[in-house]
């Protein structure tokens, strides 16, 4: 199978969140080091998930691709065009090609619209502009679509959000990213504040969707099982730095960055069996904050298998083999020698 | 003697009163904690896990809930009959309380010693210098590094999982019989969790304290309970040993449950298990098994009665579904 075409490509991608002290005449002081230089594609038709403990950055990398921050440095290309550099314009109509759905379905829907005008607005913003050519009738009968197409009944439509359980709200939310017709969706933990039973039919109803319309996701979850379940690529963060990026089965089959592996070892098995049996790798300590310059492996603190070279050196991002990327120096010699 | 039970509940009842009708958050909710066992109580939001234990507490805010039935056992003495200072007595010295959000259960304006020394005194009466002491000793006990200068800290001082370890090392400071724990690991992330599991694990075993576990969390469950019950719509459908549920669940909402959580030691499948539909409003529920309308299963019966619990494998698991309600008679 022939490699699909790169639709996102994030290159050093930074974001730091100043820190400021003073009353009237603000300094700042330090900064957030939220993001920390990433790089990363996602090709057509790719699930890429993002995965990391709280903290980690990921929800801040997507909404700098989407520019809800704007990047301190770096390039966020979309279809080749920068989004970084882009006007205002720009940025809109390539906003059309990239929809973001949110984690909390409470607050991101607008208690005082009714579900037809949430699902209506990003054509209505379009339309507005003259970006987009619908007529009154055109609008209603494509929202009527979409809320069937995400398991809603059209009928719905009149009614506000508090009338809908989480599981429906984040229906309608995944039904307002798809408005425009998007390629690429950004969802940022859409199905954590679910429960089991209803993250499962959203999770289901992504993957139809991904397949029927084409989509391609940057996928972020805290949680293993679920990022595992519908990603085909996943890049795995800590600190504000991707520490490994691998093919979905072969990141769980074979991780090889000390992070990744403690990471998995930690998440339980729904298995009494199994779960008596693993052995845990336990982390000590907590994620550092991330508000100084580091000059050594982001990982050092907590590390089990750190050792003299990381303590004053950065490890890159390196390709070991099959498209295996990893930021260690214990696999980078490996593929020195 | 590992059959002693420290705990009955038997047909417990909290309903809330609201504007729109009568609630009924725990609808006839019966089981047992043997002593040093670890029992999970698994559910959704809004299935009455917490309820059953805020009412094991007397917690339960009223109006708008009120214990409507049931007795709840401990000692030989009904809690729902105790005074307010029996309950005294109870809370904290002999049932204690771990909750979910490690930040909103401990006081921002006090130093987590005058907090910590606060609970040591008022349930030990040991005196102020004592008491510091005891602070000190059961925070190097969960295993909160340099104990002695952390513990003049504020909460903020503390991440979210050092927060949630001086909340167990406040439940655990008295010694308690039993340690109710409400989704404690829910609000940190894997690697913590997992600390804090571990620590709760270890220190179960050493004070020998029987332990209730709420959670949502299937995986947390397999991995640290002895006896797991399923709660949905305020009943609990069926409670069996933690090998049983897994293995061999019996209720049909049990069995969609274990197979739609995503497994990360499992292949990539192309779909996920479904319970189609939602929850039921649980206001002025009607008669029926409240899965019904969400089971695949579903016969007539269902829809007009019930079931009561059967007993299976020799009484060591009960299960409430009509399926082998029938098979019984």
């Amino acid at each position: 199978m022939a490699e699909n075409n790169i639709l996102l490509e994030v290159k050093e991608l930074k974001l730091h969140f100043p820190i400021e002290e003073g009353l009237l005449f603000k300094k700042q002081v330090g900064s957030i080091r939220a993001v920390d230089g990433i790089n990363f594609e996602i090709r057509e038709g790719e699930t890429l998930g993002l995965v990391g403990e709280s903290g980690c950055g990921k929800s801040t990398t997507a909404r700098s691709v989407a520019q809800l921050h704007k990047p301190t440095s770096g390039e966020v290309l979309l279809e080749g065009r920068d989004m970084v550099k882009a006007n205002k314009t720009e940025l809109l109509k390539a906003r059309m090609d990239m929809q973001m759905i949110f984690q909390d379905p409470y607050a991101s829907l607008n208690p005082r619209m009714t579900v037809g005008t949430i699902i209506a607005e990003p054509m209505q913003i379009y339309i507005r502009r003259n970006l987009l050519n619908m007529t009154k009738a055109e609008v209603i009968e494509r929202v009527e679509i979409l809320m069937e197409r995400v398991g809603l009944s059209r009928f719905f439509k009149n009614r506000y959000p508090h009338e809908f359980s989480g599981g429906q709200r984040q229906r309608i939310g995944v039904a307002r990213a798809l408005a425009l017709n998007p390629k690429l969706i950004l969802a940022d933990e859409p199905v954590s504040a679910l429960d089991v039973s209803i993250q499962s039919q959203i999770l289901n109803l992504l993957t139809d969707l991904r397949e029927e319309l084409d989509l391609s996701y940057l996928f972020i979850a805290h949680d293993l099982a679920v990022i595992k379940h519908i990603s085909t690529r996943i890049a795995v963060m800590y600190l504000g730095k991707i520490m490994e990026v691998s093919k979905s089965a072969e990141l769980y089959k074979n991780p090889l960055h000390p992070y990744t592996v403690a990471l998995m070892s930690a998440v339980p098995i729904p298995d009494p069996k199994i779960e008596r049996e693993r052995k845990r790798i336990i982390l000590t300590g907590d994620v550092p904050s991330p508000d100084k310059e580091r000059h050594n492996c982001y990982f050092y603190d907590r590390c089990p298998k750190r050792f003299d070279r990381c303590k004053d050196n950065i490890p890159a991002l390196v390709d070991v083999g099959d498209n295996h990327h990893i930021a260690c120096f214990l696999h980078h010699d490996k593929v020195a020698e | 003697m590992k059959d002693e039970l420290v705990l009955q509940v038997k047909g417990l009842q909290t309903y809330f009163k609201t504007d729109d009708g009568m609630v009924k958050a725990v609808d006839d909710v019966s089981f047992d904690l043997k002593k040093g066992q670890t029992l999970g109580i698994v559910g959704e939001s809004g299935s009455g896990k917490s309820v059953t234990n805020l009412s094991i507490m007397r917690l339960i805010p009223s109006p708008p809930g009120r214990i409507v039935g049931g007795e709840i056992l401990f000692e030989d003495k009904d809690i729902l009959k105790m005074n307010n200072n029996e309950l005294r007595e109870l809370r904290g010295n002999k049932i204690s309380m771990i909750f979910q959000d490690p930040m909103t259960c401990l006081n921002p304006f006090l130093r987590v010693s005058t907090q910590l020394v606060e609970t040591i005194r008022l349930h030990q009466g040991l005196g102020k210098k004592d008491a510091k002491s005891k602070a000190i000793e059961v925070l190097d006990k969960v295993g909160i590094p340099a104990a002695e200068r952390r513990v003049d800290n504020y909460p903020h001082q503390f991440s979210g999982g050092m927060r949630q370890r001086v909340m167990i090392a406040m439940a655990l400071s008295c010694n308690p019989e039993i340690l109710i724990a409400d989704e404690p690991t829910t609000a940190l992330d894997v690697t913590i969790q997992a600390q804090i599991l571990e620590l709760m694990q270890k220190l179960a075993i050493e004070f020998g304290t029987s332990t209730i576990l709420i959670t949502h969390d299937l995986g947390v469950v397999a991995g640290l309970c002895d006896e797991v019950c399923v709660m949905y719509a305020g009943k609990i459908v069926e409670r069996a040993s933690n090998n049983n549920i897994f293995e061999d669940p019996k209720h049909p909402y049990t069995q969609g449950l274990i197979k739609s959580v995503p497994r990360m030691d499992e292949d990539e499948g192309s779909k996920l298990f479904s319970i189609e539909g939602q929850p039921p409003n649980l206001i002025d529920l009607p008669e029926c098994c409240p899965f019904h309308p969400r089971c695949p299963e579903a016969m007539e019966i269902c829809r007009r009665k019930y079931p009561e619990p059967v007993l299976l494998d020799g009484d060591s698991r009960s299960v409430s579904c009509w399926l082998y309600k029938d098979k019984e008679e």
